[in-house]
């Protein structure tokens, strides 16, 4: 569109100096604790609880050593009988008096978090997706009512309702599953996603399913030659707030899983080094956790702007 | 192509009656226009036989077969919308090539480019092929929609005022084209639109909806100079019929009966006063440029005509008026034949 909704009155440079530099100020302060996190995956054990903080320090990658491994206290004579040291993770670890003994649960915990967010979010948005369309184009009886009582399972946190899902969960042998983890997030997120789609599938004119109908397609094949491409912004945008949501789930997660299934969040508090807690090693756990939605978000960063400023702007 | 009929078709949404016991039949080869102001039914009724919507009674038959709760995939008609018209997330031959690719029809690829070649040279848009169809201009969108509908051979093609939304210079230009490509295709077309210059120049026979309801039908020329009702006669001609009491001015060829008289300009003589007898006078004098409006006041009555441009008419002359084979119409406005 070549008509933008921007103000007629272009801002001053002075103006847009002042807007800048509180956004960069406001992203410096919200970017604190991650930098931080970030630094801290990088320093030692003693240097991560040193008094006063260290911010200059030099960076090690025992953190992630300890995160991705669990280790045995040995002594000086049976470490000073192994041969020599393979790798650097072996060598810290020695130092400190200990022996790897194996790799730690952070990569499968890590693995059933991509498994649950992702699957939840494919459910989720297909889910949605039908639902929106079948709202936006049919006179489906009760139409409002049944959007409000959608919309009306987040009016309460989720987690007022953890005692009876535990509950149901240990019934029907779901705690503890990858699938119980994926219902519950889909359930959480598919009303999110009704009523985000519906009103991305709204703006699609009629027009282009009646033409397609009249030309020989189902009302099915119409769907999904002409409102699926139409829909694929609104789509990404929905994936993405559903994705964040159960990628960041924390409390259901620690109520409902404990082994198998556990995501990581609930995980990665609970590594402990010796003597307390290993806070380097948590840190490594969190910023590697970050990741995949980072990339996500970045890959779709204009859909998601798109669905943040959704309805705000007219074309 | 193929005859269309509608039989006894009735149409409610909720309250409102959007079609009421409506018959109508559209023979092979032929443009039918449907002529009416916004909310008189034309969309409802186009609807109604591409199948988008079903009627609460009565029955629509195409090509001998009864379509009338049949799917609109399978009723083989074409459809040009009035706004909406192309996919945006597809290129112009995309868009033209989207009804032969349906997997209703069994075509190879090259049958399809051969067909969207032809018909893109027909909609004179051969030269745009590889565009996205959102960066065209709306003349050059509107003659891709009414490529789309081309590109088959239904039964009819059903047209939803596809010239609506464009400027009086290109809906000139297109309405020539549609006709041409009526003609050179033999197509039976239904044509919808409340542009009585589009249904006059395009129509074989124009139909007139009034509130759901098939008022007349006939060729241009019936429909003009013997409309049924004032209603008919209301819809046709430029500027608009005047509608006069009886007595306003003497008539003595009119009827018993008369209540309103209908007079467009071919029905009135008018001359500047002689010897201080006059039925009005010239309020304003619109120049059009090949030709004047004439506003006069008769009594308490506007009149609006159109004069030569060189006539010598001004504000404020007094005037005479003679009638010449007007309408005449009943106390129910219904005309009475001469």
């Amino acid at each position: 569109m070549s008509a933008t909704a921007h103000s007629v009155v272009e801002p001053s440079t002075a103006s847009k100096r002042v807007a800048a530099t509180l956004v960069v100020v406001y992203a410096l302060i919200s970017m604190i604790p991650l930098l931080w996190i970030f630094a801290t995956s990088f320093k030692t054990p003693p240097d991560s609880i040193a008094y006063p903080p260290k911010v200059l320090f030099t960076p090690s990658i025992e953190g992630y050593c300890n995160l991705f491994t669990t280790r045995t206290r040995q002594t000086p004579e049976y470490i000073s009988s192994l041969p020599p040291a393979t790798s650097f993770c072996d060598e810290t670890t020695r130092k400190r008096n200990m022996v790897i003994a194996g790799p730690s649960n952070f990569l499968p915990r890590f693995v059933n978090s991509l498994v649950i967010a992702f699957g939840s979010t494919f459910c989720a948005v297909f889910l949605g997706t039908l639902a929106a369309y079948g709202f936006s184009r049919f006179r489906v009886p009760l139409a409002d009512d049944l959007l409000f009582f959608i919309l009306s399972t987040r009016f309460m946190p989720p987690i007022a309702v953890a005692i009876p899902i535990y509950l149901m969960y240990r019934e029907f042998g779901l705690s503890d599953t990858a699938l119980g983890m994926i219902l519950l997030y889909t359930a959480v997120n598919v009303s999110l996603a009704v009523w985000l789609l519906k009103g991305f599938i709204d703006e699609i004119p009629k027009e282009y399913e009646e033409a397609a109908m009249i030309d020989g397609y189902t009302r099915l094949q119409a769907f999904r030659k002409v409102v699926l491409p139409q829909a694929t912004t609104g789509i990404a945008a929905t994936a993405i707030f559903c994705l964040i949501f159960a990628w960041n789930e924390y409390a259901f997660a620690s109520l409902l899983t404990s082994g198998t299934a556990q995501t990581a969040p609930p995980f990665i508090p609970t590594i402990i080094g010796e003597g307390g807690q290993d806070w380097p090693a948590v840190a490594a756990g969190t910023t590697v956790f970050l990741v995949p939605i980072l990339v996500f978000t970045i890959l779709l960063r204009k859909q998601l702007l798109r669905g943040i400023t959704f309805g705000a702007v007219r074309k | 192509m193929a005859d269309v009929s509608l039989r006894n078709v009735s149409k409610a949404f909720g309250d409102t009656e959007a079609i009421k016991d409506l018959t109508l039949s559209i023979s092979d080869g032929e443009f039918v226009v449907l002529l009416g102001p916004t909310g008189a039914g034309k969309t409802t009724l186009l609807r109604l036989v591409a199948g988008l919507e079903r009627p609460d009674s009565g029955s629509i038959v195409i090509d001998g077969r009864d379509v009338t709760k049949l799917e609109p995939a399978w009723r083989d008609v074409a459809f040009v919308f009035q706004q909406y018209s192309l996919y945006p997330h597809l290129t112009v031959a995309e868009n033209l090539a989207f009804p032969l690719r349906s997997p209703a029809r069994k075509l190879t690829e090259d049958e399809i480019r051969m067909r969207v070649a032809e018909v893109a040279k027909l909609v004179r848009i051969d030269h745009k092929l590889g565009n996205k169809s959102t960066r065209l201009s709306g003349g050059e969108m509107q003659r891709v929609a009414i490529g789309r509908a081309l590109v088959r051979k239904p039964a009819i093609y059903l047209m939803d005022e596809p010239l609506s939304s464009l400027d009086a210079k290109l809906r000139g230009d297109l309405r020539l084209e549609l006709k041409r490509i009526q003609a050179e295709l033999g197509a039976t077309m239904l044509y919808v639109t409340h542009d009585q210059i589009e249904a006059m120049t395009m129509a074989d026979r124009i139909g007139i909806l009034a509130e759901g309801r098939l008022v007349q039908m006939g060729t241009p020329r019936e429909i003009y100079t013997e409309p049924a009702n004032l209603h008919v006669a209301a819809r046709l001609g430029q500027p608009a019929i005047n509608l006069l009491p009886a007595d306003l001015i003497a008539d003595a060829a009119a009827p018993t009966g008369t209540k309103t008289i209908g007079a467009r300009t071919e029905h009135l003589t008018i001359r500047r006063a002689e010897n201080g007898h006059a039925h009005g006078t010239v309020d304003w004098v619109e120049h059009l440029g090949d030709q004047n409006h004439l506003h006069l006041t008769v009594g308490n009555r506007k009149l609006v005509t159109l004069t030569d441009p060189d006539s010598l008419f001004k504000k404020g002359d007094r005037v005479t008026i003679q009638l010449r084979a007007p309408l005449y119409f009943d106390g129910a406005g219904n005309r009475i034949a001469g």
